[in-house]
C-alpha cells in the first residue's frame, strides 16, 4: 500500500504490540505517599485535576489509627471464622487505605453502598464493628440502620449495589439535594470483578445520563476470586468511565492520603451537581477472597511479596516517623488499643445470642402481612411440637 | 464449663464435611497464645491454618497428621489454666464469663458419626444445648441425631416425621401444621437418599431390613456398607483418640470399597481432564548414557559436591532445561484462543508419596545453576516424602519429569499435567548390549518417553526437543560446550 494511505497508518497503529500488561500497568496513578513513606506534595489526575491534602498532625495520626484498628479487627474476624465462630469472612487485608481514605472523605450527609468487604468504610461511618460479624455468624441480618448511619446493608450479589446506589443518587438529585457546597453525594463500592457484571455497566449508563451525584469507587484488588485482572479488562479500569461519559481516575489504593484526596474531590463534584465519576483504587487483596478460598492455588508468592512492600500501614508509619508526627509511644498505644478492641470484639461475638427461629418473620414487612402471619403461626406450632420448646 | 477445652474441627468453608490434618504446629505440653496457629488443615476448598481459640497448654492431640477428620470432631484439647495445678477428672471449674465452650456436647456429637452426605439443608435444628454447633453456615449444618430435640410424643429412637420442613403454605385454606405422628416407616416408606438407595441396589442390600442410624432414622451409606459386609448394624461409638482410619478389610463379597478423596480424587480429576482435552502424542528415545553416568561420578568426586545428592535425574532435569531454552514452545499452555509461552520453567517432579502422586515444582528452574538445581530437587523430594508440600509448590508447574525408572521399568506414556504441554518419562538406567564404536558392548542405556500436547507441539518440534535431551544425556560435556 502507498505511503500516506490512511489505512496503512490505521492498521499500523492497531498492529503495534499492545501489551496485555496494559491493564495492570501503572498509568497515571495518583499518589501522595510512596511505598517508602515519602510524601508527595501534589499529584495530577488524567484530566489535569490537582490532588493534594492538608492534614493536621492529629488528623494524620487519626488516619494511622484507623488503618491499624481496621486491620486488627479484620484479623480477629478471620480468626473467629477459623475457630468455627463465624460462617464466613471476607477479609479486607491490604485494602485498608482505600477504605479508610474514601470512608473518611465521606461527609455526614453522604450515602454509601458497600459490598461485603467494606468493613473499613463501615468503621469510618461510626457503625459498631461487631455488626457485620453478626451477619456472618448468622445470628442477624446485618443489624445497623442504613438511614441512621448513611451506610447501606452489605450486598453479597456482585455489583447489584451499584444499581441501588444509582437509583438512590437519582432520587437525591431529583429532590434537589445537590448543587450546593452542602449538597449530598452517594458512593458505590465494588471490585474489579464486578466491572464485568451487567449491573455495573447499567449503573454507569444511568448514572451518567441522569447526571447523578454518584462516585463509583472500584477497589481493584487484582482478583475476582481467582480470576486475575487481565481476564476482566484489557484497558485500565478507570478508562472505562470515558466511554460512559464521565471522568475516571486511578489512585494508589494503598495510599490513604491519595485515596482520601481523590474521593473527596469526586464527592464534592457530585454534591455540586457535576455528575458521576469513577475512581479505581489500585490495590491488592493480601488475603483470601473469603475464608473459603485458598489464594495459593492461583497466585504466586513473589507477587504477594511485591505487594507486601507496598503495605498501606507500613508506609504511613514510615511517614509519621520520618516527619516526627508520631513516636514509638504513639504506635505502641495504637497497637494496645487495637489489641484491646479486638479482644473486646471477640468476647462480644461469642456472647451473641442465637435468635429464636421464629424471628425470621419479624422484619420481612414493616407492618406484617396476612400470609406471613399464617406462616408464622404454622411455624410456631411446628416448633412447639418438639420437646423442651420454650415457646 | 471446665478449664480443659476441646476444640472441634469447624466447618472451614461453607458446607464442608471433613478436613485433613496436614501438620500440627504445636505439640502436647506447648504453651500457646490466643490465635496462635496450631494446625494446618486441608479441606476440599483450601489448606488453612487454624488459630488457637484459647490460650493455655496443649493437653492432647487427638488425630495424627494425615488423618481426615469429620467436621465437629474434637482435634485438640487445651488446658486454659495450666498454672492451677493438676486437673481433676471430673472438672467443675468456675465458668469463665467470656468464652463459651463447645462443651461436652462435642463428645456426644462424635458418638453418632454423621453419615457421608448427611447434610440436611431443610432441617430446622434447635441450637445445641449448652453451646453453638460448630458448623455455622453454608448449606446447613450436618444435623446428627444427637443434636436434634426429640418430638413430643415421639417414641424414643423411633424415626421422626418424613417432612424435613414445614409443608408449603397453600394460598387459601390454612393447612394444619404437620403433626408429629408420621414416622420414617409409615406406609412401608424407608428413608434413604438416592445415592444410598443406589448403593444398596448395587450391593444387593434390602433397605427395608436395615435400621437407619442417620437423621430421622434414615439409612446412611455406612448402614448399607455395614450390612453388605455382614457386620451388625449397631453404630459403634468412635473413640476420640483412635483415628477413624479406613481398614483394608474385605467383606463377604470379597470386594473392598475405598472412598475416592484427597490426592486420589485430585489425581483422577486432573488425569481425566488432561487425557481427554489435550491430544497426547508420545515419542520414545533410547540413549546410551554411559558417558553421562561417568560424568556424574566425576561430579560426586569433587570436593564441593561431596554433600550433595547427585542422581541421574539431576542430569535429566538439566537436559530438559537446556532443551527448553532451545525450544521454548514446549514450555507453554493452551489457553483456548491463545497459546501462552513461558519465559520461566517451573519444573515439576512427579513424586510417589504415602498420600499418593503429587507433582511439586521447582520455580524458575531455568535460572538455577546445577548446584542450586540439585539442592532444590533434594529439598522438593524431602518435603514431598514428609507430606509437607504446600499447595503453592504444586501449582504453576510448566513442564514435568516423571522418574518411572525408580520403579525398575523402562518407559511409559505419561499423561500431561493440566496446563502443561510436555512431560518426560525417565526410565531405568540398565546395562544393555549396545553397539559402541562398531562393537556390541555392555553399556548403560535408558529410554526416554516424551508426551506432548499436539495442539501446540508438532511432531517435528517434539522430536527435536526429545533429541536434544537425548544428545545431552549421551554426551553432557559436549552439549554444554555446544549450547551454552
Amino acid at each position: 500500500m502507498a505511503k500516506g494511505d490512511p489505512g496503512v497508518t490505521g492498521r499500523g497503529r492497531r498492529a503495534a504490540p499492545r501489551s496485555r500488561k496494559g491493564a495492570t500497568g501503572d498509568p497515571q496513578l495518583v499518589q501522595l505517599l510512596t511505598a517508602d513513606g515519602e510524601r508527595i506534595e501534589s499529584a495530577t489526575g488524567p484530566d489535569g485535576t490537582e490532588y493534594r491534602v492538608d492534614f493536621t498532625d492529629e488528623e494524620y495520626r487519626g488516619l494511622y489509627r484507623d488503618l491499624v484498628l481496621v486491620r486488627k479487627l479484620d484479623a480477629e474476624a478471620t480468626a473467629l471464622q477459623r475457630q468455627g465462630e463465624l460462617g464466613l469472612w471476607a477479609s479486607l487485608l491490604g485494602q485498608e487505605a482505600a477504605q479508610v481514605g474514601s470512608g473518611r472523605a465521606l461527609r455526614t450527609q453522604d450515602m454509601a453502598f458497600p459490598t461485603y468487604r467494606e468493613h473499613g468504610v463501615l468503621y469510618c461511618r461510626g457503625i459498631d464493628p461487631i455488626m457485620p460479624l453478626g451477619l456472618f455468624r448468622g445470628v442477624d441480618q446485618g443489624g445497623w440502620d442504613p438511614n441512621e448511619f448513611k451506610f447501606n446493608m452489605y450486598t453479597i450479589v456482585i455489583g447489584a449495589q451499584t444499581l441501588h446506589a444509582t437509583g438512590y443518587a437519582m432520587g437525591v438529585h431529583m429532590d434537589g439535594r445537590t448543587g450546593t457546597e452542602d449538597g449530598e453525594a452517594v458512593i458505590a463500592y465494588f471490585g474489579d470483578g464486578a466491572t464485568s457484571q451487567g449491573d455495573v455497566n447499567e449503573a454507569f449508563v444511568w448514572a451518567s445520563v441522569f447526571n447523578t451525584p454518584l462516585v463509583f469507587f472500584c477497589q481493584n484488588n487484582q482478583y475476582a476470586i481467582s480470576e486475575p485482572l487481565e481476564r476482566q479488562t484489557r484497558v485500565p479500569l478507570y478508562q472505562r468511565a470515558g466511554g460512559f461519559g464521565f471522568p475516571g481516575v486511578r489512585v494508589d489504593g494503598n495510599d490513604v492520603l491519595a485515596s482520601y484526596a481523590v474521593t473527596r474531590h469526586a464527592l464534592d463534584n457530585a454534591r455540586l451537581g457535576q455528575g458521576p465519576s469513577l475512581i479505581e483504587a489500585y490495590t491488592y487483596r493480601m488475603g483470601a477472597h473469603t475464608t473459603s478460598d485458598d489464594p495459593t492455588r492461583y497466585r504466586i508468592a513473589s507477587e504477594v511479596e511485591a505487594w507486601q512492600a507496598k503495605d498501606p500501614i507500613a508506609r504511613m508509619k514510615a511517614f509519621l516517623t520520618k516527619q516526627k508526627i508520631a513516636d514509638d509511644a504513639f504506635f505502641a498505644e495504637v497497637d494496645e488499643q487495637a489489641r484491646t478492641e479486638s479482644v473486646h470484639l471477640r468476647e462480644r461475638v461469642l456472647a451473641m445470642p442465637d435468635p429464636e427461629p421464629v424471628t425470621m418473620f419479624d422484619n420481612v414487612y414493616p407492618t406484617g402481612s396476612p400470609e406471613l402471619d399464617v406462616q408464622r403461626a404454622q411455624f410456631t406450632k411446628y416448633m412447639e411440637s418438639f420437646e423442651g420448646s420454650a415457646h | 464449663m471446665s478449664r480443659i477445652k476441646e476444640f472441634n474441627l469447624p466447618d472451614l468453608g461453607e458446607g464442608l464435611a471433613e478436613g485433613e490434618i496436614l501438620a500440627w504446629l504445636v505439640k502436647v505440653g506447648d504453651t500457646i497464645e490466643l490465635n496462635q496457629p496450631i494446625v494446618e488443615v486441608e479441606t476440599a476448598k483450601a489448606a488453612v491454618e487454624i488459630p488457637a481459640k484459647w490460650a493455655g497448654q496443649v493437653r492432647a492431640i487427638f488425630h495424627p497428621e494425615g488423618t481426615t477428620v469429620e467436621v465437629g470432631t474434637p482435634i485438640i484439647s487445651i488446658d486454659t489454666d495450666p498454672g492451677a495445678g493438676p486437673v481433676e477428672e471430673s472438672t467443675t471449674g468456675t465458668p469463665s464469663a467470656d468464652l463459651p465452650t463447645p462443651s461436652a456436647a462435642s463428645l456426644a456429637a462424635v458418638e453418632v458419626a454423621p453419615a457421608e452426605g448427611a447434610v440436611e439443608p431443610g432441617l430446622i435444628g434447635g441450637p445445641a444445648p449448652g453451646g453453638r454447633t460448630a458448623v455455622l453456615v453454608g448449606y446447613g449444618p450436618r444435623t446428627t441425631a444427637a443434636k436434634r430435640r426429640p418430638r413430643k410424643g415421639a417414641v424414643p429412637v423411633q424415626a421422626a416425621p418424613v417432612q424435613a420442613a414445614p409443608a408449603p403454605v397453600a394460598p387459601a385454606p390454612v393447612a394444619p401444621a404437620p403433626a408429629g405422628n408420621g414416622n420414617g416407616r409409615a406406609g412401608g416408606l424407608v428413608l434413604a437418599k438416592p445415592p444410598v438407595r443406589k448403593l444398596a441396589k448395587d450391593l444387593g442390600v434390602d433397605l427395608a431390613t436395615l435400621a437407619g442410624s442417620g437423621p430421622l432414622g434414615s439409612i446412611t451409606r455406612e448402614d448399607v456398607q455395614r450390612a453388605a459386609n455382614g457386620t451388625p448394624a449397631a453404630a459403634e461409638p468412635l473413640t476420640v483418640t483412635a483415628p477413624a482410619t479406613a481398614v483394608a478389610s474385605f467383606g463377604a463379597d470379597r470386594e473392598q470399597r475405598i472412598p475416592v478423596k484427597g490426592v486420589r480424587k485430585l489425581t483422577a480429576e486432573n488425569m481425566s481432564r488432561s487425557a481427554f482435552t489435550a491430544p497426547h502424542v508420545t515419542e520414545f528415545l533410547t540413549v546410551d548414557v554411559t558417558r553421562a553416568m561417568k560424568a556424574l561420578d566425576r561430579l560426586r568426586d569433587r570436593r564441593e559436591w561431596r554433600d550433595v545428592r547427585v542422581s541421574p535425574l539431576l542430569l535429566v532435569a538439566k537436559a530438559v532445561l537446556l532443551a527448553v531454552k532451545r525450544h521454548p514452545m514446549v514450555n507453554s499452555t493452551w489457553a483456548g484462543d491463545e497459546i501462552v509461552v513461558k519465559d520461566y520453567v517451573n519444573l515439576g517432579i512427579a513424586a510417589a508419596t504415602e498420600r499418593g502422586l503429587i507433582v511439586p515444582n521447582i520455580k524458575d528452574a531455568g535460572r538455577l545453576s546445577l548446584r542450586e538445581l540439585a539442592d532444590a530437587m533434594a529439598g522438593l523430594v524431602q518435603t514431598a516424602k514428609a507430606g509437607k508440600t504446600s499447595p503453592a509448590d504444586m501449582t504453576g508447574g510448566t513442564l514435568t519429569i516423571t522418574n518411572v525408572g525408580v520403579f525398575g521399568v523402562d518407559t511409559g506414556t505419561p499423561i500431561l499435567p493440566p496446563g502443561e504441554s510436555a512431560i518426560l518419562a525417565f526410565g531405568a538406567v540398565r546395562e544393555m548390549p549396545w553397539v559402541h564404536k562398531g562393537k556390541v558392548k555392555p553399556r548403560l542405556v535408558t529410554t526416554l518417553g516424551l508426551s506432548f500436547d499436539h495442539r501446540i507441539v508438532d511432531g517435528e518440534l517434539g522430536s527435536k526437543f526429545l533429541r536434544d535431551i537425548g544428545d545431552f544425556l549421551a554426551d553432557p560435556e559436549a552439549a554444554l560446550l555446544a549450547w551454552t
